[in-house]
């Protein structure tokens, strides 16, 4: 299998920290995504490595007993550690702040601290065996202030920093989850709901496991994705995921159910807003995207896997440090590890190796393995980082040797357009309200974000259509097909048309000498109107000469364009007509005498020039109360030629009063 | 057929008065070159209707033809003689291929009174024929017959006068019938094409539709798109649309409306392929794409005769008032098989947009608010894209073409025309006719505009006034000086 081939990969610059062993103890903090290495009690030292900072917080503590959790706080104020299933302790990392150690001691008696959360830097919630406590820090006074606690037997519990949820499991089966939230000193309980659990025989007692459960934001909404590792309703054998939708109000809901198809030991990551299912029996990983079309009940929607299961692609462990030799090639990684260890989202560690990763999706092989382009389009307009894979596919099917049909060209055309026009409207919606100052007070106008997704004319023209045109190769009919349908769409989506786009058309158009396809084009205005337009019909006169009227035509409808129409006009030496135009708009004060009788020269027609100078000599009589050019206008010349044709008796004379 | 009523356009009869009109007396072809010596005249003559004629007279006509445009050339080198009016016809001549000469002999229309003592006397009009509309219906002659046929140097290539001969008898020969001398008018001198009103959208996705339709069906070379025998789209260049609209409009259109008229268990619609899934039927070919034994014949047309000489099958496929022309390389052999996959594939879609124009043609027509009887009526001309719209006319019938105005009116239309084709300037006519009927002509570039109006006791300036009124509404989107 070539690298082409496989669309998940790990991160190529992992967090590297030391591997856990009897004398290091090595902890993961979802939250921050730290990972804490602990020598010997911290005695020999704490590195903690995060996955955007290369430098490591390195510092000491006294072995006070064996650690069993330990965290920051948000933007790493405040060290906590528990060592004790009855207190935490607390290290200040703030400068000026003393750094002497503090503790607290759960609120409940005879709990059990089964482990704490971070919620922000200086607020905590303690998880117990019989509720859960959320404390406010007060570092400066080394002391803390409990905010609230409620009581409530607790099996496990789970914590999603992103949304600053605690799922609480309650009762016997494990399977009621408390969600809790938090914000800013505040702690709000949410509806509880129920897992349902597989049927099982009466005699052996299934319960929920924390294992088969994990918490992720997928799309905005927040999920509890349940591992069911026997279908409850269909006789199908395979596992399956369960997505429950846990909105900020309201209840929970079961909502997608991803089919897996097979059986085995699972592990669940999120990447770019779709669900990875690694089964460690295949070492193979299969991807689902919920917003994909799938089959709904009623109630739920079944989703399968976009594409065939695949492995990580394979992954070589540098040979790291000054001592490797350099002629000692890279080791392969073992993937899909029973040691591998898998946090939301996207995090794989190995504790055993010292590594942890990021999981990514390569789109680029996407591409081949989804040959519905439809479908494909909908894939990628998903991901964060699709713009030039999208171009990509946009020209590859415009290619020679790929080229796809026009109704699947049209299809990739609409799914684009429809997420370019969404966010033309939001871009709209917001300026609007920006304008009536809405802005700041309306915290429900949602800030504009521009995702790759949304690719606009320019891009397609850029990246795709101008190349496209440049091809020699291409039968001229596919590329003014290929225009014309990027054109419909983008009419059908009420999106205006770029210019540069209707002069790529009409640039095709001339260079097949289609001179009466475009003419039916511009007939039936699908060429909108517009200033540069009609100067590019003007200068195509020579080749087809319709064209002239055609731009006449699409100036006068501009209605902004009189003076052009009066130039055109004037080069065609129908002086007679451009004077009628300008009157007929009213215009006919303001225009240049010197220019129209300039014109009229040219023209040799000594009756045309008579007829010209005679209408000025009629407009300085009207304006000024005497037929006479002022020398302002420049007209001594011509009025020496009046004379010197007509005579001097020829002139008008003023009229007085 | 040949025997259209008498006097259809004529107006009023008066009490002691029959009105005959104008019929065709004549038409031949022939070619100088071929019987240049004494006695071999004959040969000269490729075609001569009616066959009827001596050959003596045959021979005495065409070398009077000769012998005048022969004669006229001394004054004018470079365009020999059009016409020739004498009381009783008028000739027409063309030479539409070098040393082929077409000829159309008309008689003049006929005022038949009762003198009183009984006796009919015979008044020939001797004026009444436009000569811009008999020689344009001379040279459209030429036009349908090379559509058809090819151009005569061609069949003189293909197989000598013989088979120029056996084309021209056998064209001509039903063709002539279906002239209605008496109902030509200013339209047959544009020779235009009326376009189908229609918003951007829904072009585009005829656009769409028809290209579509070309890749899947690969092999055909041109397509046009008309509806409701309008014109939409045309891959065709313009000379060859507008012959092959004349023929799809007054001939092939008009023979298969009866079928579309019959309600659904009428015998007639019987006979034809039951579908379900849509109102496809081909109008050229197969009637029956289930009977095995059906022929896939289809008309042949020659186009851009001048330079690449295309010789095609004419497929012509409807659906409800959508119709659409496949033109595929003559060479192609064409299979039931094909005709079942295009019936397959653009009968469903070209149903659906078929009912999506009419669809929106309707919301149009609703936006544009109830159009009242207006109190003019027009005839628009565009030399440049051949655009025609005329209030005037009504539908067209494969017999004759109805005006809703007073022939004396038509005729006054003719003669402005030719007004305007003498000059090359813009200019404008205003004529006060019979009745209350003012005529106004207009032309702006290459545009042509034709008013009649018929309002009381107006005057000039009110008329002027009206007309630019007119201008203003109904053309205000294209650039035309007033």
């Amino acid at each position: 299998m070539s690298e082409e081939d496989y669309y998940l990969e790990l991160c190529e610059r992992p967090v590297q920290f030391e591997k856990a062993n009897p004398v290091n103890c090595v902890f993961f903090d979802e939250a921050n995504k730290q990972v804490f290495a602990v020598r010997s009690g911290g005695a020999t030292g704490v590195v903690v490595k995060g996955p955007d900072d290369r430098n490591p917080i390195s510092f000491r503590m006294d072995d006070k007993g064996e650690v069993k959790c330990i965290k920051f706080s948000l933007e790493n104020k405040i060290l906590a550690v528990q060592r004790t299933s009855k207190t935490v302790d607390f290290c200040n990392f703030i400068p000026d702040n003393s750094q002497l150690e503090y503790t607290q001691e759960c609120k409940t008696k005879n709990a059990n601290i089964l482990g704490f959360c971070w919620t922000s830097s200086t607020e905590i919630v303690f998880i117990t065996d019989q509720g859960i406590e959320f404390y406010q820090v007060l570092p400066e006074k080394r002391t803390l202030k409990l905010l609230k606690s409620h009581n409530i037997n607790v099996n496990w519990y789970m914590y999603c920093p992103e949304s600053a949820v605690i799922l609480l499991s309650t009762t016997v089966l494990e399977n009621v989850l408390q969600p809790f939230y938090f914000r800013a000193g505040t702690m709000s309980k949410l509806p509880k709901f129920e897992i349902e659990l597989p049927a099982a025989p009466k005699s052996t007692k299934l319960s929920l496991s924390e294992r088969d459960i994990a918490m992720a934001t997928i799309y905005g909404q927040l999920y509890v994705l349940f591992l069911r590792h026997h279908s409850r309703t269909s006789n199908s054998t395979g596992a399956e995921v369960v997505l429950y939708h846990l909105p900020r109000e309201g209840a929970c809901k079961k909502m997608h159910i991803l089919k897996l198809n097979r059986t085995g030991k699972f592990a669940l990551n999120v990447v770019d807003n779709l669900v990875v299912v690694h089964h460690q029996d295949t070492e193979t990983s299969v991807i689902f995207d919920i917003k994909l079309r799938g089959e709904f009940d009623g109630t739920v929607t079944f989703h399968h896997p976009v594409l065939p299961a695949r492995s990580i692609q394979p992954y070589q462990i540098p040979m790291a440090g000054p001592a490797a030799v350099t002629s000692q090639s890279p080791v392969p990684c073992k993937l899909y590890s029973s040691s591998w260890i898998v946090f939301q989202p996207d995090i794989i560690i190995s504790a055993s190796q010292g590594y942890l990763w990021n999981l990514q999706v390569k789109l680029e092989p996407i591409v081949k393995l989804l040959p519905d382009k439809g479908r494909l389009m909908d894939f990628l307009l998903q991901r964060k980082e699709c713009k030039m894979v999208i171009l990509s596919v946009c020209s590859q099917m415009l290619s020679e040797a790929d080229r796809a049909t026009l109704p699947v060209i049209a299809t990739v055309f609409d799914k684009l357009n429809h997420e370019y026009k969404k966010y033309l409207d939001a871009e709209q919606s917001y300026t609007a309200a920006a304008e009536a100052g809405q802005s700041r007070s309306n915290p429900l106008l949602k800030r504009l974000v521009r995702t790759q997704a949304v690719l606009d004319q320019s891009d397609v023209y850029t990246h795709v259509l101008s190349p496209f045109v440049e091809k020699k190769e291409m039968p001229h009919k596919f590329v003014i097909a290929v225009l014309m349908e990027y054109i419909r769409s983008l009419n059908q989506f009420q999106i205006a048309v770029q210019h540069y786009l209707h002069e790529l058309v009409i640039k095709t158009l001339v260079q097949h000498n289609l001179f009466y396809t475009l003419h039916q084009f511009l007939q039936y205005h699908v060429l909108s109107d517009s200033k540069p337009l009609a100067c590019l019909l003007l200068s195509l006169e020579s080749f087809y000469p319709p064209a002239h009227q055609l731009s006449l035509d699409m100036l006068k409808r501009l209605s902004t364009a009189n003076d052009e129409i009066v130039e055109v006009l004037l080069s065609k030496h129908q002086v007679l007509a451009a004077l009628r135009f300008i009157r007929g708009i009213g215009g006919h004060d303001n225009i240049s005498a010197r220019k129209f009788l300039d014109a009229a020269k040219q023209t040799e027609d000594n009756m045309l020039f008579y007829t010209i100078f005679r209408f000025f000599e009629q407009r300085n009589q009207r304006l000024r109360g005497s037929p006479n050019f002022t020398p302002g206008e420049h007209c001594e010349e011509h009025v020496a030629f009046f004379k010197q044709v007509f005579g001097d008796q020829a002139l008008m004379r003023p009229t007085t009063f | 057929m040949a025997a259209a009523t008498a006097g259809a356009g004529a107006g009023a009869w008066a009490a002691q008065e029959k009105q005959f009109p104008p019929a065709l007396l004549s038409f031949f072809i022939y070619n100088p070159r071929f019987g240049p010596r004494e006695g071999e005249e004959e040969n000269k003559i490729l075609f001569y209707h009616p066959n009827e004629v001596e050959k003596n007279e045959k021979i005495r006509n065409v070398g009077l033809c000769e012998a005048i445009v022969q004669f006229t050339r001394t004054f004018s080198p470079s365009k020999p003689a059009k016409s020739l009016h004498t009381q009783k016809n008028r000739q027409f001549f063309n030479e539409p291929e070098e040393n082929f000469w077409m000829v159309m002999v008309v008689r003049n229309p006929i005022i038949e009174k009762q003198s009183k003592d009984g006796k009919p006397i015979v008044e020939y009009q001797e004026e009444e024929l436009l000569d811009k509309v008999y020689s344009s219906v001379l040279q459209q002659c030429y036009s349908m017959y090379k559509l058809f046929n090819g151009t005569f140097l061609k069949a003189m290539e293909d197989g000598g006068v013989k088979l120029l001969k056996e084309r021209l008898e056998k064209f001509f020969h039903r063709y002539l019938q279906t002239l209605h001398l008496q109902s030509c008018d200013l339209l047959d001198i544009f020779g235009g094409i009326s376009f189908f009103p229609l918003d951007k959208m829904t072009y585009l996705k005829i656009q769409s539709f028809i290209n579509r339709m070309e890749e899947s069906l690969n092999i055909v070379k041109y397509t046009a798109f008309l509806y409701n025998d309008q014109l939409i789209w045309s891959g065709l260049e313009q000379d060859d649309m507008r012959i092959l609209y004349k023929y799809l409009t007054t001939s092939l259109f008009p023979r298969h409306i009866e079928p579309e008229l019959a309600g659904r268990d009428s015998p007639i619609r019987a006979e034809m392929p039951g579908n379900l899934q849509h109102y496809g039927r081909f109008l050229t070919g197969p009637l029956n794409l289930n009977d095995p034994e059906a022929k896939c014949r289809f008309p042949k047309i020659f186009v851009n005769t001048d330079d690449t000489y295309e010789e095609l099958h004419l497929i012509v496929y409807k659906a409800m008032s959508a119709a659409v022309c496949f033109m595929i390389d003559a060479s192609i052999q064409l299979t039931l098989d094909f005709c079942r996959r295009l019936d397959s594939i653009v009968g469903p879609q070209l149903t659906v947009l078929a009912s999506d124009i009419c669809e929106q043609f309707n919301i149009n027509k609703r936006m544009s608010g109830s159009e009242k009887e207006p109190q003019f009526k027009f005839i628009y001309f565009n030399h440049m894209n051949l655009a025609e719209k005329s209030t005037i006319h009504m539908r067209k019938t494969p017999s004759v073409s109805l005006t809703s105005v007073h022939p004396d009116l038509m005729k006054i239309l003719g003669d402005i025309n030719s007004d305007f084709t003498r000059v090359d300037e813009d200019e404008e006519i205003i004529v006060k006719a019979m009745s209350d009927y003012w005529v106004v002509g207009k032309k702006s570039d290459q545009r042509e505009l034709y008013v009649i109006l018929n309002q009381k006791n107006a005057n000039l300036i009110e008329v002027n006034e009206e007309v630019k009124k007119l201008c203003a509404t109904q053309f205000n989107n294209i650039f035309f000086l007033d």
